[in-house]
């Protein structure tokens, strides 16, 4: 159970390799923080991670392929069964070779398994989990990059857009059920997965996209911006007309 | 938190059988008058009961009381004036329940004199998880004896109490006679403490939990005893009410570093240097919070938090450490209780009370750093073998409390036995991992 000064007792990692994901616990991490689930692909760095956290009193690692929607009910089902969950983390994602994606669209179909169907598929198995439950939260990691396609990433950006509107969706359905669900949209994060890119304007670290996430969960945020500020530069964006943003160097 | 849970309102025993034999596999818990500070009557996902129908009142020609788990104290007090009686033990609020004051086995400001609410208890009836209805007395044998001292301050995790009987006090007039003293700094209150221990049969201490420096720890103690004639008391007696209306909810709170202050401030130096034999109200003396309505709203809708421990006489640093840290920390107690306690129920594996002192604080939950102030105040409680208090408690960390609580094993393996299939849980067994 989540505690009055917002600690949670058990979270659930999905994707345990994130960055953002890991700073994220290294905020939640209290004396009350007392369950830990790690689900990923085993690798080196799951394992520095799981070292990472060793001194939580239970710590669970499990195998998790996101791209496949069949194992999820089964994990989710086991986690769940193993006791109560407070923060459910939807954070795996890949970020793929746009251009490359346009040339083997079949990489973009991977890529779109990972991003969507498999977001979408322990989503909504964790929030009827969580409904079940009568309490908890599920923080689904989004992008901005959903929110208008651009030229130089629209394929992941589609991916997220879905999988935005779903959560967001989710963030209704849950409503009066003790659960709550939240979106979260981070700008360009500096990660793994940018670290060959050029860094966009308003690039943050996985650490200040954590603060922003334990913020929103203390004001029961449903959408939560990192940084804070890209909301109202997304807002801006919305409105800009096609013929002007296609130009926008973006 | 606010979570979600099925309320079932049980008309009678048959009732609340039926809902545990019904309990899905979130389980069941008994919601007394909701006044607990965290999470102890909220059970998310599962069956809440509320037994407010189980409301009939016996008074026995001995003075016992034999009343229904739902009955609040406020209607309790009354009938009691009527007859020359009062409450054996009273927390700080009427508006509790019978099975709630049992379940956190609720202590008063005789602590020192007459112990928890659960040394007056002559039986209780209790439905445990297996569908058993059982009498369960104090002193009896095997699984019923541990049945009985478990339930008292068991947080209603071992059964549902239905009805009990327990013995009460004296009360002459509905007036008491009282002694207000006002303690310049900390040593001088806990001297006066302890020799009131053996003067007062009430006794407490109002501590302004923002004075720094010399007047670290600067209070009024207020001693009181039942007054013996009725002549000069007035129409005393509290009425038995439902508690006021709390009035709209606050967009901001209005208490913050420097309101407080103010408040504690005014409130120390309205007190009297000294004052003697001054007769107060029922009302006035025990439950000063109950006739303002709402006041928990004065923090705004983040709300705040109670931070109570007991540590043995041996450890009374700590109640100056604790001080010291809230006050470094700028940390604003709006209310800041100093009490005695006598000896604790060794028995009942979860009773809080333990020889010695007893220091509660209410906090706004906007302090900056408040959790780790608290971690590290649970670390020196457990240093001094002391304990926090279950029913105020909102984010303690599962091991502290199975550090304060020695007993917690045999209170789960009595729990194996009555309720072999924990129908019986809680959002702050969860929490606690009780």
């Amino acid at each position: 159970m989540t505690d009055a000064l917002d600690r949670p007792a058990s979270v659930v990692v999905l994707g345990a390799t994130s960055e953002i994901a890991r700073s994220l616990v290294r905020a939640l991490r209290s004396p009350a923080l007392h369950r830990l689930v790690l689900a990923g692909r085993p690798s080196d760095e799951r394992d520095d991670v799981v070292a990472e956290f060793a001194a939580v009193p239970v710590v669970e690692v499990h195998n998790l392929d996101a791209s496949d929607a069949t194992t999820h009910e089964r994990l989710l089902a086991e986690v769940f069964a193993a006791g109560d969950v407070d923060l459910v983390v939807v954070a795996f994602g890949v970020l793929g070779d746009q251009r490359a994606q346009e040339l083997d669209p079949d990489l973009a179909v991977a890529a779109a398994q990972v991003n969507y169907v498999g977001a979408l598929s322990v989503s909504l198995r964790s929030a009827r989990h969580l409904r079940e439950q009568g309490h908890g939260v599920l923080v689904v990691i989004s992008s901005v990059a959903g929110e208008r396609a651009r030229r130089s990433n629209f394929v992941y950006g589609s991916s997220k857009a879905g999988i935005d509107a779903l959560a967001t969706g989710l963030s209704y359905a849950l409503e009066g059920s003790g659960a709550r669900a939240m979106v979260v949209r981070p700008g360009f994060v500096r990660t793994r997965m940018t670290a060959h890119l050029p860094e966009a304007p308003l690039a943050v670290g996985p650490d200040d996209v954590a603060r922003e996430i334990v913020r929103g969960l203390r004001r029961r945020a449903a959408v939560v911006y990192a940084p804070a500020a890209l909301r109202w530069v997304m807002l801006g964006l919305r409105h800009v007309p096609r013929a002007a943003f296609r130009r926008l160097p973006l | 938190m606010p979570v979600r849970a099925e309320v079932v309102r049980a008309r009678d025993i048959d009732d609340v059988v039926a809902a545990i034999a019904g309990a899905g596999p979130r389980g069941i818990l008994v919601r007394g008058a909701g006044r607990a500070y965290g999470d102890a009557a909220q059970n998310a996902g599962g069956t809440v009961l509320d037994l407010a129908a189980l409301d009939d009142v016996v008074l026995h020609g001995d003075c016992d009381v034999e009343a229904g788990a739902g009955v609040l104290l406020s209607t309790l007090v009354p009938l009691l004036l009527d007859r020359g009686r009062f409450l054996p033990v009273t927390p700080g609020t009427r508006f509790v329940t019978v099975g709630g004051a049992l379940a956190a086995d609720v202590h008063g400001k005789n602590h020192h004199v007459d112990g928890s609410f659960g040394d007056h208890v002559r039986w209780l009836d209790v439905v445990t998880g297996d569908g058993a209805v059982r009498r369960v007395v104090p002193d009896g044998h095997g699984v019923e004896g541990r049945l009985f001292d478990a339930t008292l301050g068991g947080m209603g995790l071992t059964g549902a109490v239905v009805r009990a009987r327990f013995a009460t006090l004296p009360a002459p007039s509905p007036a008491v006679r009282v002694d207000t003293v006002r303690c310049a700094d900390l040593d001088s209150l806990m001297e006066r403490m302890v020799a009131a221990d053996a003067t007062h049969r009430y006794s407490v201490a109002w501590v302004d939990g923002t004075a720094r420096g010399a007047a670290l720890g600067r209070g009024v103690l207020t001693r009181g005893d039942h007054a013996e004639d009725s002549a000069s008391a007035r129409s005393l007696a509290p009425s038995a009410a439902r508690s006021p209306w709390p009035g709209p909810p606050m967009p901001f709170g209005v208490l913050n570093r420097a309101s407080v202050r103010a408040f504690n401030e005014m409130w120390f130096r309205r007190a009297p240097r000294a004052r003697y034999d001054e007769l107060q109200t029922i009302a006035e003396f025990f439950y000063p919070l109950d006739s303002v309505g709402g006041w928990n709203r004065l923090y705004g809708p983040r709300g705040f938090l109670q931070y109570q421990f007991a540590v043995p006489d041996e450890g009374a640093d700590v109640v100056r450490s604790a001080l010291e840290r809230f006050a470094a920390a700028r940390a604003p107690s709006f209310l800041s209780v100093l009490k005695r306690f006598g000896p604790g129920r060794a028995a009942s594996p979860l009773s809080f009370p333990m020889e010695g002192w007893t220091l509660a604080l209410d906090l706004p939950t906007s302090v900056p750093g408040l959790a780790a102030l608290l971690d590290g105040l649970d670390e020196l409680v457990l240093s001094a073998d002391g304990r926090i208090y279950l029913a105020k408690d909102s984010r303690a960390a599962p091991r502290t409390v199975a550090a304060g609580y020695p007993g917690l094993a045999a209170f789960s393996s009595l729990r194996d036995e009555v309720d072999p299939r924990r129908v019986f849980t809680s959002d702050l067994s969860r929490r606690l991992q009780l």
